[in-house]
């Protein structure tokens, strides 16, 4: 009995459609967004299964893209949750079925 | 990757990671959601350590676990009238579907295809080899994304300022 990369393959699949329902029903803007940091977290892991377990020159590639990937997901959140804050001072709502200006 | 800790170690972690990742979904309370969350995010943690991947499971404590989780907390905090339901749109039963679609194609190829599985041991060191990698050949990366969090600090900033002028009067 031993761990492979479809383990933690099927580990980062099944985290990637957790977040994936999250982002899609959630009807509050928070909620949302706590799907979408899921799905970097479950990319992330894919990422650092790969690097540990294929043939590669340079192995921790796959690390170096993971520190990005972390990066850009931190200035995502800051962004993000600036918008939330801003769209309740207009709205006095983050529920995002109830931001349909543009529904005709 | 055969000794039985590791194996018991990784079964354990999934189990803390994906059901703290359904409890984000089924709880109703959007605080409790957050700590589900964070408790997620250190179950990752544990899957990198796993992995041999120090240096990243770190790094997924400290930005995760800590700020990510935080600056969720303080928009949760920031809107104080609003809804602290966790419900879904009417979205519910087409994203179900997507979603479990996506589980089954992404479990299926990993499952099916035929990957190079090299036989090498664990990372002795990471840090230091990530380190000299974004000084050297990823180093125009390393600058845009400092440049990057920059932009995305100076725009939240800007975005709820008391007086700006995205508020319409």
């Amino acid at each position: 009995m031993s761990v492979d990369l479809e383990h933690y393959l099927i580990v980062g699949a099944i985290l990637f459609s957790i977040g994936l329902y999250l982002a899609l029903a959630k009807r509050n803007f928070v909620g949302v967004l706590m799907g979408i940091e899921l799905m970097f977290n479950a990319v992330n892991l894919t990422f650092v299964a790969f690097s540990r377990f294929v043939q590669s020159p340079n192995p921790l590639d796959g690390h170096v893209f993971v520190v990005f990937v972390i990066t850009v997901a931190a200035a995502e959140a800051a962004t993000a949750l600036a918008l939330a804050v801003l769209l309740y001072r207009v709205r006095a709502t983050i529920n995002v079925d109830q931001i349909d200006l543009l529904k005709w | 990757m055969d000794d039985t800790g590791t194996v018991v170690a990784f079964y354990l972690l999934s189990a803390i990671t994906i059901s703290s990742a359904l409890g984000v979904v089924v709880v109703r309370n959007l605080i409790h959601a957050v700590v589900f969350l964070i408790l997620s995010f250190v179950g990752v943690a544990g899957l990198y350590i796993t992995l041999s991947a120090d240096f990243i499971a770190v790094t997924q404590v400290l930005i995760y676990a800590g700020a990510v989780s935080v600056l969720i907390l303080f928009a949760i905090v920031l809107t104080p009238t609003g809804d602290r339901g966790n419900q879904e749109t009417f979205l519910r039963l087409p994203a179900l579907l997507l979603a479990l679609l996506v589980a089954f194609t992404l479990g299926y190829v990993a499952i099916d295809t035929d990957w190079a599985i090299s036989d090498r041991e664990g990372f002795q060191q990471t840090a230091s080899v990530i380190g000299e990698a974004l000084l050297d050949k990823y180093v125009l990366p390393f600058e845009i994304a400092s440049v990057l969090l920059l932009v995305a600090m100076m725009g939240a900033i800007l975005l709820v300022r008391p007086d700006s002028a995205m508020e319409g009067k």
